[in-house]
């Protein structure tokens, strides 16, 4: 088995009328999108513990982001993920694999038992994305630095095609200390994408340590909009905020989202421990973090 | 040093490699060139003026390059990413493995003036690892032209190809091997003499010099088979195997370093299933001392003369 391919979409796990209601009434989609986001977490943990493998801390900082751009916000059809006018997602930090999977097959793109596979020996899930195997993945990830300059050509190609479809890019914070990043902003600017959003995931630590002590990023803010972007500076959990910032361009320039995030969110022994960097659960923590998830 | 008695005509194989773009270019309007400040190094003023929104510039940035090279293969453009081949494939090494190969996104990557062709430029500009680089690379073909008319034809297949490639275009100027609308034919390298003594495997600038050594060997009594190996990567192992069985020893020539390019190509096939005595020419681990392109072919024994003193020892 190398390559996945979909079921139909289960009932309620994607619907794309909600995009719709969230230009008109975003307040409504809330609660849904909240409750895909603890399916994620939910079936992550698990996979993790399953596998024994997988970035616990980085998946739960970006659920959030992925839950809303996928139950809301991405044009994208789980039954034809190829289809050409599709938005296009693309994640940086390609080692919080393990939540865009779980993204993925509770929306629908393929079946939730596959996540039962995950880093299991022939398995399509791999630790990092593949683009080749699995649908609804954009482009190979893993080295950190390479998802934004491909969603900076994605954008372009739109652009060059006069086509309204838009790209989304997720970057770790830490990723940021990647020098390719820097010219793909430049190149983002210089061609005017106002196609393409870049989304950072602020959670302020990265596998060693906290950012601001290995290498600082702050005025992260200010060197965005230096770069030529406009930028939004949102709470990453908050998904009325998220929706707002998703929203697209108001001034004819590329968008950044500074996310701010907690590493490990949702589950208080693993929030904010840089050591849960790449830590997997044991079966009593799972069961400890299932039990906070599901109050 | 070139003991050739007539002068033949030479060419810039960037200038066929240029026109043939923008002649598929206004076939196809997928086809867009991508490049990094090297607008007039890789030949692309032509493309510039005809198609100014189809060329994209992203400045002096080539891991930028190639990663915005695969988003546009991937939102369905055919992006020629076009810069010197030291900077494209050192630069852009783990772009080219991650974002293009392992991606499997359609992009042509096209490393300009390769080998010595800078030549008192010195060894920061000198492209004499691309070979090993991209041969390290999986699901990456690799594409040396000899001559203008190959280049073309590698143009066209490239652009056609149902996934990555690498293209090797050479600057030093080169003689015709083959006449004008000569076919590519992937995976089949070009047998061009058909003597039975010593084979001569060779690529890119090399194929010229073999043709030239060939001639002069033949007045001593010495045939030389030369195979013109456009397509290093996969190797058509039939047509090596062939030669080496065919003749007495086999010579490879290559203008790059002969850790892990043609040379090891070959002679890896050969220990495992014919082992053959062998000259493998190219440049062994050295950086190179100041001169001039022809200078530096000549030193590291890449120039006809080298061909035909290779040969004299292995005959």
């Amino acid at each position: 088995m190398s390559t996945l391919t979909a079921d139909p979409v289960p009932a309620g796990a994607y619907n794309s009328a909600r995009r719709e209601r969230a230009a008109a009434d975003p307040a409504s989609l809330v609660p849904a999108l909240q409750e895909l986001a603890r399916k994620v977490r939910t079936s992550d943990i698990r996979m993790i513990n399953r596998a024994q493998l997988g970035h616990i801390g980085g998946d739960f900082s970006v659920t959030d982001i992925l839950a809303t751009l996928y139950g809301a916000v991405l044009s994208v059809d789980p039954l034809d993920p190829a289809a050409p006018e599709r938005d296009r997602f693309i994640l940086s930090k390609g080692h919080s694999a393990g939540a865009l999977y779980s993204t993925l097959a509770h929306c629908g793109f393929f079946p939730l038992s596959e996540l039962n596979t995950f880093a299991q020996p022939l398995s399509a899930l791999n630790g990092h994305p593949n683009r080749v195997k699995v649908p609804g993945v954009e482009t190979n990830t893993g080295p950190l630095g390479h998802g934004f300059p491909v969603a900076v050509g994605h954008a372009l190609a739109a652009k060059l095609q006069g086509s309204s479809r838009r790209t989304f890019v997720v970057m770790g914070d830490g990723e940021l200390q990647e020098g390719s990043n820097w010219e793909a902003a430049m190149t983002a600017s210089h061609y005017a994408l106002e196609n393409l959003t870049a989304v950072v995931d602020r959670n302020r630590l990265q596998q060693g340590a906290r950012t601001e002590d290995t290498k600082q990023l702050e005025p992260l803010a200010d060197k965005w909009a230096a770069f030529g972007f406009e930028v939004r500076t949102v709470d990453g959990h908050d998904i009325t905020q998220l929706l707002q910032a998703f929203s697209g361009s108001t001034t004819g320039k590329p968008v950044a989202v500074i996310a701010d995030t907690i590493k490990g969110k949702g589950v208080s022994f693993i929030e904010d421990r840089v050591e849960w960097h790449h830590k997997v659960p044991t079966a009593q923590q799972v069961e400890d973090a299932l039990k906070e998830l599901n109050q | 040093m070139t003991t050739a008695a007539v002068k033949v005509p030479t060419f810039d194989c960037r200038k066929a490699f240029a026109e043939e773009l923008i002649a598929l270019a206004r076939e196809d309007d997928r086809i867009v060139a991508v490049c990094n400040d090297s607008v007039g190094s890789s030949n692309l003023t032509g493309f510039r003026d005809e198609f100014p929104d189809r060329l994209i510039n992203v400045g002096i940035a080539e891991q930028d390059l190639v990663g915005v090279g695969a988003g546009l293969a991937n939102g369905g453009m055919i992006p020629f990413v076009s810069a010197a081949s030291p900077f494209l494939t050192g630069r852009a090494l783990e772009q080219i493995k991650a974002d293009v190969a392992y991606s499997r996104a359609k992009v042509v990557l096209c490393g300009q003036s390769p080998g010595m062709a800078y030549g008192e430029l010195g060894p920061t500009h000198h492209s004499i690892e691309d070979l090993s680089w991209m041969r390290a690379v999986a699901d990456l073909p690799i594409v040396v032209p000899a001559d203008p008319a190959q280049t073309r034809a590698a143009v066209r297949w490239a652009a056609a190809n149902d996934g990555p490639s690498f293209l090797r275009i050479g600057r030093h100027p080169v003689p015709a091997v083959h006449p004008e609308g000569t076919e590519f034919v992937p995976g089949k390298a070009i047998r061009l003499t058909d003597g039975d003594d010593l084979a001569v495997v060779a690529t890119g600038t090399m194929v010229s010099r073999a043709l030239e050594a060939a001639e002069i060997l033949r007045a001593e009594g010495i045939g030389l088979r030369v195979l013109n190996v456009a397509y290093v990567e996969p190797l058509d192992t039939d047509a090596v195997l062939q030669a080496a069985s065919g003749t007495r020893g086999v010579i490879t020539a290559e203008e790059a370093t002969t850790t892990g390019g043609l040379g090891a190509a070959v002679a890896t096939l050969l220990a495992e299933n014919a082992p053959t005595r062998m000259r493998i020419l190219g440049i062994h681990r050295e950086f190179a001392p100041t001169g001039s392109t022809d200078f530096l072919l000549d030193h590291f024994g890449l120039s006809t003369a080298g061909i035909v003193a290779a040969a004299r020892e292995l005959a």
